[in-house]
């Protein structure tokens, strides 16, 4: 019998948002659904996981990624429990562990899948940084995804009674790449690929204090800020932030551009975005003719004024 | 030192793409490059390079005659010996990854390799790390920096909301170049001129051991996607606009 796996991604130990996408889709293939989830407090999770038969949890002393070890466990747990296929979010994470997995089993593995029809094992994902699309079939007895994000709706889980938790121990056999600190961002950001919405900003802005007026927008819808690459060239923002081709791909539900002109690699980076709505002075940028809505006139005057409207709605 | 650049030759970032026969690419009318995380990966072999002047830089494409430019553009930037594994067909990523992994175990003694972290028109972000499970050695992804010191590699990988990873691999080891780790030169005249005389060795699958192409992961369909409407500019005084702005986006397409 065929299995479905999900590797669930925790962040200092909460569940990242995108893992119900992930779950959520792995239902859809009627296949029974195996979560897998490195942690050692799996009580405080398992309201989030209602509604998933089998859980296998990974205990450790330490569960510190590092991708030695997590893949060799994920190897091992796909072979013993049939999880032919096997599905992740598109994260920095999953990036650096699925391709370790999916060359130690020879399973096949397709990143930041958009499309996924488990019948006929076909699987489509954007390319050409999103300016195509492609169809892929794939034909391995092991099948690995990992999902872009905001992309698969979310459902209940069902219930299917209490889980079945299995309990293994980290597989420690061989440590090649160590990962020995992590470097913390000085401000707590909102992670741009999985936000659900973004306040970007780019050579319009001027300087990088400017920035400042975003921020404050960004706080009142929970967004995360983000910036073009000419922003980021000239230093107004961080690399981090960049959004486009050479930068991230997001996929927020709302996207507001200010003084970004809107150049085609900018725009691969958040073209899927739902509702995307741009404040430029120039009326012939060609932003506006990939927004929803536009407002054409001094970023600096319509940013404080839509602040304000927003604080009527937000406070 | 011997460091092998990994690179592939992609439509320019502006091409203007369109679709021939459902599955492939026009190529009339495109400029091909390098693929810019590979442009990091050439940088970071050549800054090693000088610091450690008994190096060797080898760059290894893949692909149809055409990639031989690619190539060319490499050696004019400073590498000294390249290698083109000439083939015709689809190959899927780990079928590319393994006749890498086997042209570069065939050169013999190899320390580091620099490959970008994908490359920007299969968006696949595969090959760098198939490679170096396939000869067996350490790879960190999404490289911003990058310090060798006595066998030992430290680099900074970037990873979600800002935050970095600190790594620690022995040589040998594989790189996967990102964006912030260096600054590309440009290739020099007399570089481009020492470029040109360069033989280029050239290499097929079947050199490779590859006899028989088995692609796991077949292209079906590549396609357009469905592109959006044009949008509505909102006219007026500002303060209205904005106004009628918020209302739209809260009453209308309720994303507030």
């Amino acid at each position: 019998m065929a299995n479905i796996g999900v590797y669930v991604e925790l962040k200092e130990d909460k569940l990242k948002k995108s893992n119900k996408e992930a779950i959520s889709l792995a239902k859809r293939s009627e296949k029974d659904v195996h979560v897998i989830i490195f942690t050692n407090n799996l009580d405080q999770h398992l309201d989030e996981l209602k509604g998933i038969k089998n859980i296998i949890q990974i205990k450790d002393q330490d569960l510190t990624y590092q991708p030695d070890y997590y893949s060799d466990t994920i190897a091992n747990i796909i072979k013993d429990y049939d999880l032919n296929d096997f599905i992740g979010i598109c994260s920095a994470q999953c990036k650096d562990l699925f391709p370790r997995v999916a060359a130690k089993i020879d399973a096949s593995l397709v990143n930041d899948c958009i499309e996924i029809d488990f019948k006929n094992n076909s699987i489509t994902k954007p390319v050409f940084a999103g300016r195509l699309l492609a169809k892929y079939r794939v034909e391995n007895e092991f099948k690995m995804y990992t999902i872009r994000p905001n992309i698969f709706p979310v459902q209940a889980f069902g219930s299917e009674g209490n889980p079945e938790i299995i309990t293994k121990e980290l597989n420690k056999k061989e440590l090649k790449t160590k990962i020995i600190d992590i470097i913390k961002s000085d401000s707590k950001k909102i992670d741009l690929t999985e936000a659900d919405a973004i306040v970007s900003g780019g050579r319009g802005m001027k300087e990088k204090e400017n920035f400042k007026i975003l921020e404050e927008i960004a706080q009142l819808l929970n967004a995360g800020v983000g910036a073009s690459r000419a922003a980021v060239d000239a230093g107004f923002a961080t690399s981090d932030m960049q959004v486009g081709q050479t930068g991230k791909v997001v996929n927020p539900k709302l996207y507001i551009a200010c003084g970004i002109s809107g150049a085609i690699q900018h725009f691969a980076g958040m073209k899927t975005s739902k509702v995307i709505v741009a404040i430029n002075k120039d009326s012939e940028a060609p932003i506006f003719k990939k927004a929803d809505y536009g407002i054409v006139g001094d970023l600096f005057k319509i940013v404080p004024l839509l602040k304000k409207e927003l604080e009527k709605i937000y406070t | 030192m011997n460091i092998f650049v990994c690179i592939k030759q992609v439509p320019d970032t502006e091409a203007t793409l369109s679709v021939k026969d459902g599955k492939t690419i026009n190529e009339n009318n495109i400029k091909w490059i390098i693929s810019p995380y590979d442009e990091y990966a050439i940088e970071e072999a050549l800054k090693v390079k000088e610091k450690i002047p008994e190096s060797k830089v080898t760059l290894i494409t893949l692909g149809p005659k055409r990639c031989e430019s690619v190539l060319r553009s490499g050696l004019a930037m400073g590498a000294e010996n390249a290698i083109h594994i000439e083939t015709e067909e689809y190959i899927d990523n780990k079928t590319i990854a393994r006749a890498i992994a086997y042209a570069i175990k065939q050169e013999g003694n190899y320390n580091l390799i620099f490959i970008g972290k994908q490359a920007i028109d299969d968006d696949a972000f595969l090959t760098h790390i198939y490679i170096a499970e396939y000869l067996g050695i350490p790879v960190a992804t999404n490289v911003t920096l990058f310090k060798y010191e006595s066998e030992k590699v430290f680099v900074e990988r970037e990873i979600d909301g800002g935050e970095k990873e600190k790594i620690e691999m022995t040589t040998p080891c594989v790189i996967g170049a990102a964006k912030g780790l260096n600054t590309p030169r440009y290739p020099s005249l007399m570089g481009m001129m020492k470029a040109k005389k360069i033989p280029i060795k050239k290499l097929s699958l079947q050199d490779l051991e590859i006899e028989e192409i088995d692609n796991k992961i077949i292209i079906e369909k590549l396609f357009a996607p469905a592109e959006k409407p044009q949008g509505k500019i909102i006219e007026g005084e500002i303060e209205n606009a904005v106004k009628e702005l918020v209302r739209v986006l809260k009453d209308e397409v309720k994303v507030l």
